[in-house]
């Protein structure tokens, strides 16, 4: 028996294996095709058939039309405070990430897999329930409501806590991503460059920070991805003013509800687009090794 | 041969510092944005005791909210479990063309903001949709805005069990005569079942708590077509946050469970796989 | 070599600080010189007219005005839980005294000359075009061929008036209380959808579902404006619906406030009000406009059903009427 070993493919890459190919019959392939069939009918009539249609409506009415309701000052101020919110949590859940991935993965500290599900939790929770939590933390009522309120600064219904909703929602996927790279990457080097004297920062930045920067960035694609995208929690939290704390989610939203199916269907068409330059940017580095396939939301 | 000895030097000072400070602000960072807002929704749901946190998860609302939710929830999964299969059984062993581009496609609804992606499901199956379907406010159109929003789960979950599968008893079975169906079911399926399970726990999960994609498609009657998280938000916003809390941590647990649960069945089951 | 990883760790401090400096920045911009309006669903379009005449005039320059729209419910209960709100104009007075109770709302807001309302409607059966189920009346949407839509009552304003008007139609017939709830439980198990607010549920009954749409004349007028196809009935017994307007006592702005809100009540803004299809408050403005809005022989008021805070304490409080009816039980079996 030839000893034919597949190739080790780095995950989601589907193109270097030779697909199996059972004995010629009539039987086998009409279920090859029937299944074929099955498959991508699905995902065309759940995925991309809607899609299409939503780009195409946008349209209709005509280019000039889906570009002013793109280019309303209501979308452009959603625009960019959606990717203000994605600028401040993105970053800090980078930050984070790497440093819960070092202590997961390097040191013996109590209580890891409790860390690591708590890291995980948002994966598991609805966002309606992370924005009630934070209503229940800084509302009127709430733990820290009555404080920030004395000092004058508006947490709840303004960007504050949109931002730590979205930090919230996003905070897993760095560190869900540079963990398994770290374990497999391993301590080697790093204990011998501290034999050699070099200093911990040093070796963070010489030795670790390079072998993981896939998956750093892998896990940095999806932060943004997750926070580009929050609706549920954001719309918990946010007061729903117009050009004030409207992101573009809840803009599409207001817009559907405004009857202004022109607006909503173009601002879902901007954010459909972000997601399709997300996911390309996922599956170029998924060829780079990072990545697994385990991307909760 | 040089005779220079090379003396290691002891680490800085400084570098001592540097992970107690880290872990610290790690720390802090997640008290600040996880730990606190889950104690406060712990707090919440027990502001009135247990008798108030059994009286808000057992009133006749709250339970049709989470009966509907825990029954669609467990059709798509059933449904993803199937089809998440197929899917992946093609994208690896199926060769065609756009079969990367298919691929890729797969991991769209994980980066596809979910009111967008309900939006797109009203388009196309909705009272102005082209092909005639309206399932606009009907428990089909949360299932199907349900199995978008969870398609990816299974499919990734499945793939690289499939790409690491070891072809050789496939063939051997295949030159003692074993059709292409009982390969699958004796030699390959049991391979994939942790995969399986696992996949559909976290679609299962997923399904429990969504909110966005339903927002526009559902009806969101009390009592008829009304899903727990939309339960939860109405409770937010009549101001009765107690009961909130308390259908919120009910549903977490729901959630937990059967995460639990299915990743228990799914160490069970790669135990007892060929 | 050393150094080179000294400055990237500098670019890494750098975008942290950055996005933490931008973060409290974004955070501690106060307002400029602007008011929020927070406000129920269906006046939207009447104060996208308003807002721009508002800062066209002496009163309005260089006031910014930040809308927010929603059910006037969660509008009000925003607010209370600590939206910065400078005026708030809600579908019904118990979502303003809300904000009386809480102190965020002055007592003495209704001592205006127009009793604190901006705009009045009434509730009607909006129907599809040409009446083709032949709707005249409350009776008929007890009929087996009828579906009828309205938002649901305990999370909208919109359909407590609906609750109301349905309810007291019955008395001025000459009705029994217990008549009028069995009329309500009936009506109910025609309603299919309960939509979170009334402009969703003219959304669903745009998207072709249900026969009838409790609404407000105001919702049908707009939508018939907006090109949709909606026809609608005033029935002969009906509730006058009147929404409150006022400033809040912790607004930022209040002269600027203040100013929009009488802006709001002058003779040209209400005649804005009318032409969307809102009966004005200002009795000569509605003279001029008698003919869009005839008067129905048996108008009532909320006072004539018990005001506001009897009739919500008794419908729609958790052992009210109105949960009863949809839990499918018979009103009045929670108390």
């Amino acid at each position: 028996m030839p000893a034919e070993a597949p190739a080790a493919a780095p995950r989601g890459d589907v193109t270097t294996i030779a697909p199996y190919r059972p004995p010629a019959n009539r039987g086998a392939t009409a279920a090859r095709w029937g299944l074929r069939l099955a498959a991508l009918g699905y995902v065309a009539a759940i995925l991309l058939g809607p899609l299409a249609l939503v780009f195409y409506n946008t349209f209709q009415s005509g280019f000039g039309e889906a570009w002013a309701a793109v280019t309303s000052p209501a979308a452009l101020h959603a625009l960019y405070l959606t990717i203000l919110i994605a600028l401040i949590a993105v970053p800090l859940n980078a930050v984070f990430g790497v440093a819960a991935a070092l202590v997961l993965v390097r040191r013996r500290v109590p209580g890891r897999s409790l860390i690591s599900a708590l890291i995980d939790l948002p994966l598991a929770l609805s966002p309606v329930v992370v924005g009630l939590s934070i209503v229940l933390v800084w509302g009127q009522d709430g733990w820290f409501g009555p404080a920030t309120e004395a000092t004058g600064v508006q947490v709840l219904f303004a960007l504050p806590a949109m931002v730590l909703a979205t930090i919230f929602v996003s905070l897993p996927f760095v560190v869900r991503e540079v963990v398994p790279v770290l374990r497999e990457v391993g301590s080697d080097q790093e204990e011998a460059a501290s034999t050699l004297g070099a200093g911990a920062v040093q070796t963070f930045w010489r030795i670790t920070l390079p072998a993981i920067r896939w998956g750093i960035i892998y896990g940095v694609v999806l932060t943004t991805a997750r926070a580009l995208g929050e609706y549920g929690a954001v719309r918990v939290v946010s007061g729903g003013i117009a050009e004030k704390t409207e992101t573009m989610t809840l803009h599409v939203e207001e817009r559907f509800q405004a009857f202004d199916y022109v607006a909503a269907y173009g601002s879902s068409m901007v954010l459909a687009i972000l997601a399709l330059v997300v996911v390309l940017a996922m599956n170029l580095l998924n060829r780079k090794g990072g990545g697994d396939g385990d991307h909760g939301h | 041969m040089s005779t220079d000895v090379v003396t290691p030097r002891p680490p800085r000072r400084s570098g001592r510092l540097i992970a107690p400070v880290g872990i610290g602000v790690a720390v802090m960072y997640m008290s600040i944005i996880v730990l606190i807002p889950m104690a406060a929704l712990m707090g919440g749901a027990f502001d009135e005791g247990w008798a108030g946190f059994w009286d808000a998860i057992t009133s006749d609302q709250a339970i049709a909210a989470v009966l509907l939710t825990v029954k669609l929830s467990l059709v798509v999964m059933l449904i993803n479990a199937v089809m998440g299969t197929i899917i992946a059984w093609v994208l690896v062993r199926d060769r065609f063309v756009g079969r990367g581009f298919v691929n890729s496609l797969i991991d769209l609804p994980f980066a596809l903001p979910t009111i967008v992606a309900g939006l797109t499901l009203l388009a196309l199956y909705g009272p102005d949709g082209p092909v005639g379907i309206n399932v606009a406010f009907t428990e089909a159109g949360i299932v199907l805005a349900l199995l978008l929003v969870t398609m990816p789960f299974v499919v990734r979950s499945v793939q690289p069990v499939l790409l690491e599968l070891d072809r050789d008893m496939e063939q051997a079975a295949a030159s003692l005569g074993a059709g292409p169906l009982t390969i699958f079911r004796r030699i390959i399926f049991p391979n994939l079942m942790p995969a399986i399970i696992g996949g559909s726990g976290l679609a299962f999960s997923r399904a429990l708590g969504e909110f966005g994609s339903l927002v526009l498609i559902s009806g969101n009657i009390p009592f008829q077509d009304q899903m727990a998280s939309f339960y939860i938000y109405s409770l937010i916003e009549s101001g009765d946050r107690t009961a909130a809390a308390a259908v919120s941590v009910l549903l977490l647990t729901l959630s937990l469970a059967a995460l639990l649960l299915l990743s228990a069945l799914e160490r069970w089951t790669s135990r007892h796989a060929r | 070599m050393f150094r080179s990883g000294r400055c990237r760790a500098c670019v890494a401090a750098a975008i942290v600080a950055l996005s933490v400096v931008i973060g409290l920045a974004a955070a501690c911009s106060g307002d400029d010189d602007g008011i929020t309006l927070v406000a129920y669903t269906t006046p939207r379009e009447v104060y996208e007219e308003l807002i721009p005449a508002f800062a066209d005039g002496p009163a309005g320059e260089g006031v910014r005005v930040y809308q927010s729209y929603g059910p006037s419910g969660d509008q009000s209960r925003i607010v209370e839980s600590g939206l910065d709100a400078d005026v708030v104009a809600l579908a019904l007075e118990p979502d303003i005294m809300r904000l009386v109770d809480e102190g965020l709302v002055d007592a003495d807001w209704a001592g205006g000359p127009t009793a604190g309302f901006v705009s009045n409607s009434v509730v009607v059966l909006a129907v599809r075009p040409g009446n083709p189920e032949g709707v005249r009346d409350w009776d008929d949407l007890l009929r087996d061929d009828i579906e009828v839509i309205t938002p649901n009552p305990l999370t909208s304003g919109g359909a407590q008036w609906n609750v109301a008007a349905a309810y007291g139609a019955q008395l001025e017939r000459g009705r029994t209380h217990e008549q009028a709830l069995e009329y309500l439980a009936a009506m109910f198990a025609n309603v299919d959808v309960q939509p979170k607010g009334s402009r969703e549920a003219l959304q669903i009954f745009r998207a072709g579902k249900g026969d009838v749409l409790i609404a407000y004349e105001n919702e049908a007028i707009t939508a018939r404006q907006n090109g949709e196809e909606v026809d609608y009935v005033i029935p002969d017994e009906t509730i006058l619906i009147q929404n409150p307007i006022a400033v809040t006592s912790g607004s930022g702005n209040p002269a600027a406030a203040e100013a929009f809100v009488r802006h709001l009540l002058t003779p040209s803004s209400q005649g804005v009000f009318a032409d969307k299809g809102y009966r004005p408050v200002l009795p000569s403005v509605l003279a001029e406009h008698a003919e869009a809005f005839p008067e129905p022989p048996g108008l009532f008021t909320i006072e004539d059903v018990g005001g506001w805070d009897d009739f919500r304490s008794d419908f729609f409080s958790s052992d009210g009427y109105m949960v009863d009816i949809f839990a499918g039980d018979a009103p009045g079996d929670r108390r």
